[in-house]
Order: C-alpha cells, then sequence, then structure tokens
C-alpha cells in the first residue's frame, strides 16, 4: 500500500510540473482494495482491473521500476510503452489488464475463469471495476453468466462513490450495490474497502468458494479516492466535509496503527523507508532508460505481406 | 473428395479440430442442444460435452469473454447468430481483442474465431439481413474471412481455429445448403490469398462471399456476349491479396469490385481505393463499384431485389468498364 501511495504521489508531482503524458488515474486512499485482494492470489491466478489499477499492479507483484517505466513509455516498461498506465499487462504474474473501456474488466475475468473451467486448472480470476462500472450492460450479462456456469470467478466491486464526477446516487437505482448479487444467485457481502484485512478475509473466502467449484461472488468494497478522477480532474464535486472524513479513513495511518502493535513501530518505519527507497530508485531508472523505437504491428498489415507463404 | 453442402463443410471443420485440439470450444445462443439455428453446429453438443455451449443472449458479454478466453489458454469459437447483432460485438472486437497483441508487445496471442452469416436474400428485413463487411475488416489486428464454397468453409475456418490471431468468419445464408466438393484430407486454407473462380482475358470482377456465384453467373452471361470475364473470389477480406488483385488487373486492364455490404464507405470501396492505388497504370478505365444500395433493407420480396447486388448489375457493370 505504501508502494503504491508513493508511486502516486511522485506521478502527482512529476504531472505537476508537466512530466507525465496523457492522463494518470491515481487510487489514493483506495490502496487497500487492490492490494488486499491480489494478496490473496499465486501468480497462476489471473486479476483484470480499471484504468485506476496501480494498487493491483503493484500488489500483484510486478515491479515497481517497470511499472514506473510503462507510465513514462520507456522500452523496459511492461509492455514496451505500447501499453501506457491505464492498459499494463504481465502475463508472467497473471496481471491481465488495466483496461479503460468502463465495465469492460468484468467480461474479461470471466472469459479468463470460464478457460479455467474448460482447462479443468486449479486457478481463479478476479475482476476489479468500480461503481461506475456496476451500471454497465455487461456487468449484468457477465454476472448472469459466470453465475450459471459457476465460473471461477471473484467480483471486487471498488466502490469510491463517484463515477468520473457523478456520485453513485445518480448512476445507481439503490444504494447498496452487494444486494445485486441475490438476483443473480451468488453470495454478496459489503466491506469496508479501507481496511485492508476485511478486504483480504472477504475475497479469501470468495476465492476458496470460487476454487471449489461453488461460483463466482460479489463483493462491495466501499473506499474513496482521495485525489480526484485523475490529473485532469478540475474538481468541485466534492465537498471538503466529505473529502476530511474520508482522509481520516485513509487506509494507510489505519494499517500501520495496527502493524506497530504486533511488529512494532521500528519495524513499520523500516519497511516504509525501504519501499521509499524502492519507488525513488525505481523512478530514477525508469526516468533513464530508452524510449521504444517504433516497430510496425505485421499482424494489423491489411493486405497480405509478399512472398508469405506458397 | 466428398460432395457436402456448405454447413456440413463447416461442420466438419468444427468436428475435426475440437477433436484434434482439447482447447477449442464453440459457444454461442441455440448452437448446443438444437445444433444452431443454421444447424452448424448439429451433433456437436453429442460428441464434446461442456465443451459445446449454449449460452444467454449476451453478445456483448460473450465476445468479450472469448477474447480473454483466447488469451488464456483455449480457442474459442463463438458464433453469433446474425452478422446485423455484430455492433453488440464491436467493443470487443476494436477495443479488446485486436489490441493485445500489439499493445502488451507481444505477450499474448488472441486464437478466437467469431462466427457469423450475414446479406439478404430471403426476406428477413432490415435487421436480420446486412452485411457489415466493411465495419469489421476496418479494424487492424483483426483478419476477416469469407469463404464461398464448401471446400474453402472447411478448410479456412481450420486455419481460423489454428491461427493466433483474432478471426471474423464471415458466412451467407444463402450459401448454408449450397453443395460443392470437399477433399477428404487435412487441407488448412491460406488466410490471405485469393482465388481465381474463372479465368478471363477482358475484365476482372473481383467478388466476395455469396457475391461471387453472382459474378460467377455475370461472367456466363457476358460469355455469351463475346466477353470473356475473370472472377476472383477475394475469400480473405482482410488481409487482402493485393498481388493477386493486381496481377488480374494487369492481365485485362479493367476491374469491376463487388460486395454485398453497402456502396458508401463499404468494402468495396475499399477495394476500388486499393485498384486505383496499385494498379492505376494498368487500367484502361475506372473500377466500377457494385455493392447494396445505401439504404435499410427493405422486406417485400421485390423490394429487395431492388437493393441487393445481383448477376444483372454486375454483367451491366462489367460493360460499362468495357465500354
Ligand atoms: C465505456 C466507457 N464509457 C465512459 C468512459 C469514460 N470514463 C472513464 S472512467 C469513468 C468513470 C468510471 O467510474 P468507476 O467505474 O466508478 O471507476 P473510478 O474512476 O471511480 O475508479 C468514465 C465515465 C470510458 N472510459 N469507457
Ligand atoms: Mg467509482
Amino acid at each position: 500500500m505504501v508502494l503504491t501511495r508513493l508511486l502516486e504521489e511522485r506521478l502527482g508531482d512529476l504531472h505537476k510540473a508537466g512530466k507525465t503524458r496523457g492522463p494518470i488515474h491515481r487510487c489514493d486512499g483506495q490502496e487497500a482494495v487492490g492490494v488486499g485482494a491480489a494478496a490473496v492470489l499465486t501468480d497462476a491466478d489471473f486479476i483484470t482491473t480499471t484504468h485506476r489499477g496501480h494498487a493491483v499492479y503493484i500488489g500483484k507483484g510486478l515491479e515497481p521500476r517497470r511499472i514506473v517505466a510503462e507510465i513514462f513509455g520507456r522500452q523496459t516498461g511492461y509492455c514496451g510503452g505500447r501499453g501506457g498506465h491505464m492498459l499494463l499487462g504481465d502475463v508472467e504474474h497473471g496481471m491481465l489488464g488495466g483496461n479503460a473501456i468502463v465495465g469492460a474488466s468484468i467480461p474479461a475475468a470471466a472469459g479468463m475463469a470460464l478457460s479455467i473451467q474448460l482447462r479443468r486448472e486449479d486457478r481463479i480470476s478476479v475482476a476489479v471495476f468500480g461503481d461506475g462500472a456496476a451500471q454497465t450492460g455487461i456487468c449484468h450479462e457477465t454476472m448472469n453468466i459466470a453465475a450459471l456456469w459457476k465460473l471461477p470467478v471473484v467480483f471486487l466491486l471498488e466502490h469510491n462513490e463517484y463515477g468520473l464526477t457523478v456520485h453513485h446516487s445518480v448512476q445507481s437505482s439503490v444504494p447498496d450495490l452487494h444486494l445485486r448479487a441475490a438476483g443473480y444467485g451468488m453470495p454478496g457481502e459489503q466491506i469496508d474497502g479501507n481496511d485492508v484485512i476485511a478486504v483480504h478475509q472477504a475475497v479469501s473466502r470468495a476465492a476458496q468458494r470460487a476454487r471449489r467449484g461453488d461460483g463466482p461472488s460479489l463483493i462491495e468494497a466501499r473506499t474513496y479516492r482521495l485525489e480526484g478522477f485523475s490529473t485532469s480532474d478540475m474538481g468541485g464535486y466534492q465537498t471538503p466535509e466529505e473529502l476530511a472524513a474520508w482522509r481520516r479513513r485513509d487506509p494507510i495511518p489505519q494499517s500501520r496503527e495496527i502493524l506497530a502493535e504486533t511488529l512494532g513501530a521500528t519495524r513499520v518505519a523500516d519497511v516504509e523507508a525501504a519501499a521509499a527507497r524502492e519507488i525513488e530508485a525505481a523512478f530514477e531508472t525508469a526516468l533513464a532508460d530508452p524510449m521504444p523505437a517504433f516497430v510496425p504491428h505485421a499482424p494489423s498489415v491489411p493486405y497480405t505481406a509478399r512472398g508469405e507463404g506458397a | 473428395m466428398a460432395m457436402m453442402r456448405y454447413a456440413e463443410a463447416l461442420n466438419r471443420a468444427l468436428r475435426e479440430e475440437m477433436a484434434r485440439d482439447q482447447t477449442v470450444f464453440v459457444f454461442g445462443e441455440d448452437i448446443a442442444s438444437y445444433g444452431g439455428v443454421f444447424k452448424v453446429t448439429q451433433g456437436l453438443a453429442e460428441a464434446f460435452g461442456d465443451r459445446v455451449r449454449d449460452t444467454p443472449i449476451s453478445e456483448q458479454t460473450l465476445t468479450a469473454m472469448a477474447v480473454t478466453a483466447a488469451m488464456t489458454g483455449t480457442r474459442p469459437v463463438l458464433e453469433i447468430m446474425y452478422a446485423d447483432f455484430l455492433p453488440l460485438s464491436l467493443d470487443a472486437l476494436v477495443n479488446q481483442a485486436s489490441i493485445y497483441n500489439y499493445i502488451w508487445n507481444g505477450q499474448v496471442t488472441m486464437p478466437f474465431v467469431l462466427r457469423t452469416q450475414g446479406g439478404g436474400g430471403v426476406g428477413t428485413g432490415a435487421q436480420h439481413a446486412k452485411s457489415l463487411d466493411s465495419m469489421v475488416a476496418h479494424i487492424p489486428g483483426l483478419r476477416v474471412l469469407a469463404p464461398v464454397t464448401p471446400a474453402d468453409a472447411r478448410a479456412l475456418l481450420k486455419a481460423a481455429i489454428r491461427d493466433p490471431h483474432p478471426v471474423v468468419f464471415l458466412e451467407h445464408k444463402l450459401l448454408y445448403n449450397t453443395r460443392g466438393e470437399v477433399p477428404d484430407d487435412d487441407t488448412l486454407g491460406e488466410i490471405g490469398r485469393a482465388r481465381i473462380a474463372r479465368a478471363g482475358r477482358d475484365v476482372s470482377i473481383f467478388a466476395t462471399s455469396r457475391m461471387v456465384l453472382e459474378a460467377e453467373k455475370a461472367a456466363a452471361e457476358l460469355d455469351a456476349a463475346g466477353i470473356s470475364a475473370e472472377v476472383v473470389d477475394l475469400r480473405s477480406l482482410r488481409p487482402l491479396d493485393l498481388d493477386a488483385i493486381t496481377a488480374s488487373v494487369g492481365r485485362t486492364h479493367h476491374a469491376v469490385v463487388v460486395n454485398e455490404d453497402w456502396r458508401f464507405c463499404g468494402y468495396a470501396a475499399e477495394l476500388s481505393a486499393t485498384i486505383m492505388e496499385h494498379a492505376f497504370d494498368d487500367l484502361d478505365a475506372p473500377v466500377e463499384r457494385v455493392a447494396t444500395l445505401d439504404m435499410p433493407i427493405p422486406y417485400a420480396e421485390t423490394l429487395e431485389r431492388e437493393v441487393i447486388p445481383d448477376a444483372a448489375r454486375i454483367a451491366a457493370a462489367a460493360r460499362r468498364a468495357l465500354a
């Protein structure tokens, strides 16, 4: 979580300095969801996420240095600079993608679960998606199909109150989205998404159910994004009171307190200092890495290559 | 060689590929116990169990699921009942299937086949009679195939299933009952190769899918009037066999392009532009374009016939090219 927060803060600074390219969707305040969920999974398990996926990238074990390199379009990034911050994917860690079409991470995870089921493999997939994405048609279609076929997938709804600038009360006919699970015949629960242990426990339960072959579950993790929609967000739609209330519930100080009780404050401070050094080094190396050279994409070429085949 | 219907040839391809490769699976609406509304998947559920699945009517999601199933170790073959429903699949094609091999820097392949059928001629009306070829052929990263003979239907479907990239496989409702010889050996079609359906000297007619049959009729009619027309069955809409096109125009110096999609911004427009760009010096006359009239497809037989291209319109275009 600390790695993610430091990554986000540094990206925010570089954006202000005009050194980033395209919008960046920070997840400050909601790190516990992606990190807590990914911690349940192994490299063999798949996860899909949204345009706001940095916590999932880090949680799934990707190296900060190569994440940063991708965000800055470097050759050494996970996708050689072709994907960018929203569309990063890494097969080795089963991190099959940030997805910037709202809702698309949901059927994406279900398709992986179908593949797992057909091949009778011992893996699961997790779909992370927002409260805005929960209003798409593909969300409903996917939940029906996944429950019908008992696919080994976990639906993790990262409810941060807003879809871009629009409050969920203006987007959803019901305030509590986990209730929808009943309509598809799967379990649904609401949890405190800022409590990383609660996230881990809920995702563990859902993952076990999926591994047993009992099908999907819906987890509605309530959280909040503290830094607005993206680096191009002009703000104005979140009240100062609301922001202050959620700042008091920031998942990082909460976890720090619990960890200090069990591990001691020094150990926690050491871990945080190491995280700071790692992020520092990640930016330093990645920003010095080379930009990719342009290579056309052969399968996209509309004409048959000359001399190809017979 | 065995004589069989186009639908049977497709069924055979699916059966052979499913038997050969455990990761191939088939899903779509009404395709399992009923065997598909055009009976292409008949008997597969009995033979392959849960690798053949009836689905809810959720085209958008099914297409999106096929994309990620394909990138994680299976070879999905999704049947979309009518090409008219392709707009529902479009996000998964434009924003998902077609991008990952490139944007993830070659980390994944996408052995996914979307089978569908389009075209008019049987009174199915404006929502069940379209050919939306250009809509899919427009998308970089996809392959688009449209076989017209049973032999090519089998050979190209097998090639599509084995191909590492996403393929939209366009069938035609009026082709399912057409018959032809299909070889017994394990022939794989070659994606990106056109076929000379009929050799000729005076004018080249480049056609796709069922329009190849209309072009052959037109060629027979022209032959009776002393005009020798070459009919080129493009088979692969993307990638397109540019060499076959330029070679044919080099022989005949006249070109007619025929496609059942709408005319304006349609696939025929691309063919025409391709010929202008790559074979202009060989042309003795402007390219003639034959396509569906730019309007919704009407229901009544007399009206539908006015809108969809046929042999008479193709023959007339060839005469104009030669005039
Ligand atoms: C299909 C689609 N519609 C609209 C957008 C523009 N858009 C990007 S993010 C977003 C809001 C998404 O809200 P939510 O799912 O709650 O995710 P959050 O940003 O809150 O993490 C919108 C409308 C898009 N990218 N894709
Ligand atoms: Mg949201």
